[in-house]
């Protein structure tokens, strides 16, 4: 058996060293060329709030921020998380343990169910309110007003909720942004 | 009772909930992987297990031959084998297990694993299955009059068939489990399973132990919908062989495909139907044939042929009635509860005759429903002999017609179909009436284990399992307020066979109504110890006046004599001197649903405590071009009694309207000629998304209305809300049908796909032109 382990171990993968900014911090790990992002956070630095709902890209339950953006940690490279800065649900926290007005909002709008959908939706709504907060990152403009319950919707198109039927969580974006107004 | 947040909010929003597969476990955990049938209906040759063994990092690699219990996993009836042995009857069937140190090495195992198939002709249709006469069980039947003889007299006909699809559950955590392996016999089995106790009997089983050496705890899943009360079994049974044999920690997780693939849906059915009505739409006769298809194994499928058969009357008197239901053998895999369990089903076959029995007489089908509510006084019978007691139909009815301004909306509609060709608007007002309960009767039964600690902080156990829908929370609240304490001061301890044993599965809606009854008798028995020995120390302050226990009051954290409130002391602070007098702090508690009673062979009794209520109003936009449809504006008034939680009532009756929209409309399973299930991932399998939910949607509870039967006058919530879509879906039909101007009837099933839509418009067409 102990012989055996050996040899697992040195099964020789590329390796790549990335270096990235997680939640504040800046951290750094070797990992394979075809490692995706969701993998590396869950299994490397070992924070679990990110979930894997489908691994196919689908669902959104495994989203994350990439520099403000909204991705699917699921589909993201490891290797191109390299320099960027990787919000993850964890970093949403307050340094004072209070919660992030997205998942307070959340919390109190009674939008969470069996809660696996409910970080990815927390980290899509936390990239809405950046884009009305901050420079949109892409677009480069921040945004003006505060979002229709159409965009709420088009926004939130990726993160699938099976428990909830969405209401709540859009009945949470919106009282978000007029408490923020 | 109040809106407080879900008991583990703020630890589903900041990620620090704990699923199966976000567990910390040492190094020495090893992934389990299912290899499975890629034929729907074969015989194997034994599979050759060398070269997978041989490979580095597989720690086992299992045939059925390697099971040291019994090869067993059927719930109810044992014809379910855990591995297959030399036939496989569904693509998706486990063969082989395998433990490896990672995912890779698993997946690059499961490549060695030679199976050599003889392919057999499989059954996959349901009209196959009947032609082929698969039966899995004798037929059964409910009559009630003499359906045969009425048919003969009454003035009008209709008679069809309506086809229900399957659909699949879709929670978010995929089925998982970890099992840790214990001192000599001993196995620790952490699953996302909504039956502890039935996880545990079957892991015994198949490892061929007693079942004091398995724990099986639960702490929430991730969704669940009815697809985790005996098909998370599986999993567990697996990680648990796979644990035995490595002696080491084993954790399967199920991809979303191989989820999708193996587990059971949904029961596909296919309704016959014969009703006579007279010239005002008033139903005389009904006869219903239901058929299910089971697929290769029973698991739940007679007990959910059985509530399909209790709820083919839905909200509707009949005087005579017969329902007979069979349930079909198929090759894929076996279907399995849902939501609903056949509920859904069998009102879909009552509310297409009332749907076409308005069609046939030109009338609105809101009046012909109305016509045919249950009565409150008289014409309150169900067909199977249940009186429906406290009927909330005709409040229903009334307030929501009016809430929604149904009339106008209606001529509305008229009007915009009357000028629009190529876009047809529709709207339906559909009831729904649930019994709650297990129709299998002795399952009506729960336990818990309360825990007063010397701080006075309490630990709650009960018997059931929180998948999202706030049972926990509830129980807090239940907890809270019967002991008088704050809501903080409670906690619900992770499910655990250990604490609560020989429960029943959280299902039927039955959650809160079982468990939180069983948690209040814990709490009687709590109190009325903690109250003698208060009263007593009471007395010795004015031994003038002693006081009993009937007089102390608990409330706000603090025990109070109410012929003296001067006497009175903290919660915490009186637990101390309770444990320094010898009070023991802890009790169990027991509830059992009383005065019901079912005969199942005679389809003859009272198999529900009481009925939930429900009634939604649909309009919907349909492209006649596309078959698109979009959902404009949904009203829903339903009925939970005096609600514990109104916010998450409200969450339950959204997101089951939510899901039972899925299934009505997008969600549609397709298997190709192999038995292969063609829309395996998210992408080509389609659940709401925030898109798809009404663009205007209205959802009330009913006000008022104290269940006199159930804990805290309050009503199970989570499964009735399904069935309101049939809103949405007969709103869909209605759209169709004003393309004709309501002169045909149209072709329909369920799921009305945009597929459906177009062929049924094109149908309606081809008729006016045959005119
Ligand atoms: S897990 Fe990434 S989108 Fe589903
Ligand atoms: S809360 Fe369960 S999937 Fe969203």
């Amino acid at each position: 058996m102990r012989e055996r382990m050996k040899k697992v171990k040195s099964v020789q993968y590329p390796q790549h060293e990335i270096s990235f900014i997680l939640n504040g911090k800046k951290v750094s790990c070797k990992t394979k060329g075809s490692a995706v992002l969701l993998d590396v956070i869950r299994d490397v630095f070992e924070l679990k709030g990110t979930k894997p709902g489908c691994h196919e890209g689908e669902c959104g339950a495994c989203t994350v921020l990439v520099d403000n953006v909204p991705v699917n940690s699921c589909l993201f490279l490891a290797v191109n998380a390299d320099g960027k800065n990787i919000l993850t649900v964890e970093g949403l926290l307050h340094a004072d343990g209070t919660l992030d007005p997205v998942q307070e909002s959340l919390v109190q709008n009674g939008a969470v169910q069996c809660g696996f959908c409910s970080s990815g939706m927390a980290m899509s709504l936390k990239a809405l309110v950046h884009q009305y907060e901050n420079a949109h990152p892409v677009a480069g403009e921040i945004k003006k007003g505060i979002p229709s319950r159409d965009e709420i919707k088009k926004h939130l198109e990726g993160n699938l909720c099976r428990c909830t039927g969405y209401v709540k969580i859009l009945d949470a974006a919106e009282k978000l942004f007029l408490n923020n107004e | 009772m109040k809106n407080i947040p879900h008991d583990s909010a703020s630890k589903h929003v900041t990620g620090q909930s704990v699923y199966i597969d976000d567990m910390p476990v040492n190094s020495r955990l090893l992934t389990g992987r299912v290899v499975y049938s890629r034929h729907a209906h074969a015989k194997i040759k034994s599979p050759d297990l060398t070269k997978a063994k041989q490979l580095p990092g597989v720690h086992a690699v299992l045939c059925y031959q390697d099971i040291p219990g019994h090869n067993q996993m059927g719930p109810v009836i044992h014809d379910e084998v855990c591995l297959a042995i030399k036939e496989v009857h569904c693509v998706g069937q486990a063969i082989v297990l395998i433990a490896a140190e990672n995912e890779e090495i698993a997946i690059e195992a499961e490549k060695l694993v030679v199976i050599e198939y003889e392919p057999l002709e499989a059954v996959l249709e349901l009209r196959r299955a009947i032609e082929k006469n698969t039966l899995l069980a004798p037929a059964r039947t409910m009559n009630r009059g003499d359906a045969e003889t009425a048919m003969k007299n009454s003035f009008h006909t209709i008679r069809g068939e309506l086809e229900t699809g399957a659909q699949e559950h879709w929670y978010l955590e995929t089925q998982s489990c970890l099992c840790i392996p214990g001192e000599h016999q001993e196995i620790n089995v952490f699953s996302s399973t909504q039956h502890p106790s039935e996880t545990q009997a079957i892991v015994a089983e198949v490892l061929g132990i007693a079942k004091n050496e398995v724990v099986v705890e639960t702490r929430r899943m991730g969704g669940a919908f009815g697809g985790k009360e005996t098909q998370a079994n599986h999993a567990a049974a697996w990680t648990a062989l796979l644990c035995h044999a490595t002696k080491r920690p084993v954790k399967i997780r199920l991809s979303r495909d191989d989820d999708q693939k193996i587990t059971g849906k949904r029961h596909r059915f296919l309704i016959r139907y014969e009703a006579r009505f007279n010239e005002d739409g008033k139903l005389l006769a009904v006869k219903f044939e239901l058929n299910a298809d089971a697929g290769y194994t029973t698991d739940l499928s007679m007990a959910i042929l059985e509530r399909a058969m209790l709820h083919a009357d839905n909200a509707y008197f009949i005087p005579d009635m017969s329902v007979t239901g069979k349930a079909y053998r198929t090759n894929l895999p076996s279907n399995t509860a849902f939501r609903g369990f056949g509920g859904p089903q069998g009102m879909a076959g009552m509310e297409t005759v009332i749907d076409r029995i308005a069609r046939f007489l030109k009338k609105d089908p809101a009046e012909i429903r109305k016509l045919n509510f249950y009565g409150t006084e008289k014409e309150n019978i169900t067909h199977y002999g249940q009186e429906v007691e406290l009927n909330r139909l005709h409040l229903l009815y009334d307030q929501l017609m009016e809430t929604s301004d149904y009339a106008k909306r209606k001529k509305e509609v008229e009007l915009f179909n009357s000028k629009n060709e190529f876009y047809k608007k529709g709207m339906a007002i559909t009831p729904v009436k649930f019994g709650i309960s297990f129709t299998t009767s002795f399952l009506n039964q729960a336990g818990a284990l309360v825990n007063i600690y010397k701080d006075g902080t309490v630990l709650v156990n009960h018997g059931g399992t929180e998948m999202g829908q706030g049972l926990n929370t509830k129980i807090r609240q239940i907890a809270a307020a019967e002991l008088g304490v704050t809501i903080d001061k409670i906690k619900v301890n992770a499910t655990n066979t250990s604490k609560v044993p020989n429960t029943s599965a959280t299902a039927a809606s039955a959650g809160t109504d079982l468990n939180g009854m069983a948690v209040k008798d814990a709490i009687e028995k709590l109190k009325s110890r903690i109250g003698k020995q208060l009263a007593a120390e009471f007395s010795k302050i004015r031994p003038e006046k002693p006081t009993t226990v009937d007089h102390l009051i608990f409330q706000n954290n603090t025990i109070i004599d109410s012929l003296y409130p001067d006497r009175k002391i903290a919660f915490d602070e009186a637990m101390v001197i309770c444990h320094l007098n010898q009070i023991s702090l802890s009790a169990t508690g027991f509830y059992k649903t009383p005065d019901i009673g079912w005969d199942k062979l005679k389809g003859w009794g009272k198999p529900f405590n009481y009925y939930s209520f429900g009634m939604s109003v649909s309009e919907v936009l349909v492209d006649t071009l596309t078959g698109s449809h979009k959902n404009l504006r949904t009203d829903i008034l339903h009925d939970v009694g005096d609600s514990i939680n109104p916010g998450i009532d409200l969450g339950q009756v959204e997101g089951g309207f939510i899901q039972g929209m899925g299934w009505c409309t997008t969600e549609e399973i397709k298997w190709d000629e192999k038995g292969n299930l063609l829309n395996h991932s998210p992408d080509t399998y389609k659940i709401p998304s925030v898109q798809d939910i009404p663009a205007d949607f209205r959802v009330n509870l009913l006000q008022n209305v104290p269940n006199p039967n159930a804990i805290r006058k309050s009503k199970a919530v989570a499964e009735p809300p399904l069935m309101l879509a049939f809103s949405t879906w007969l709103a869909i039909k209605d759209a169709i049908s004003a393309v004709g101007n309501h002169q045909h009837e149209p072709f329909f099933q369920l799921p009305a796909t945009n597929e459906v839509i177009l062929l049924s418009i094109e149908d309606i067409r081809k008729k006016i032109k045959g005119n």
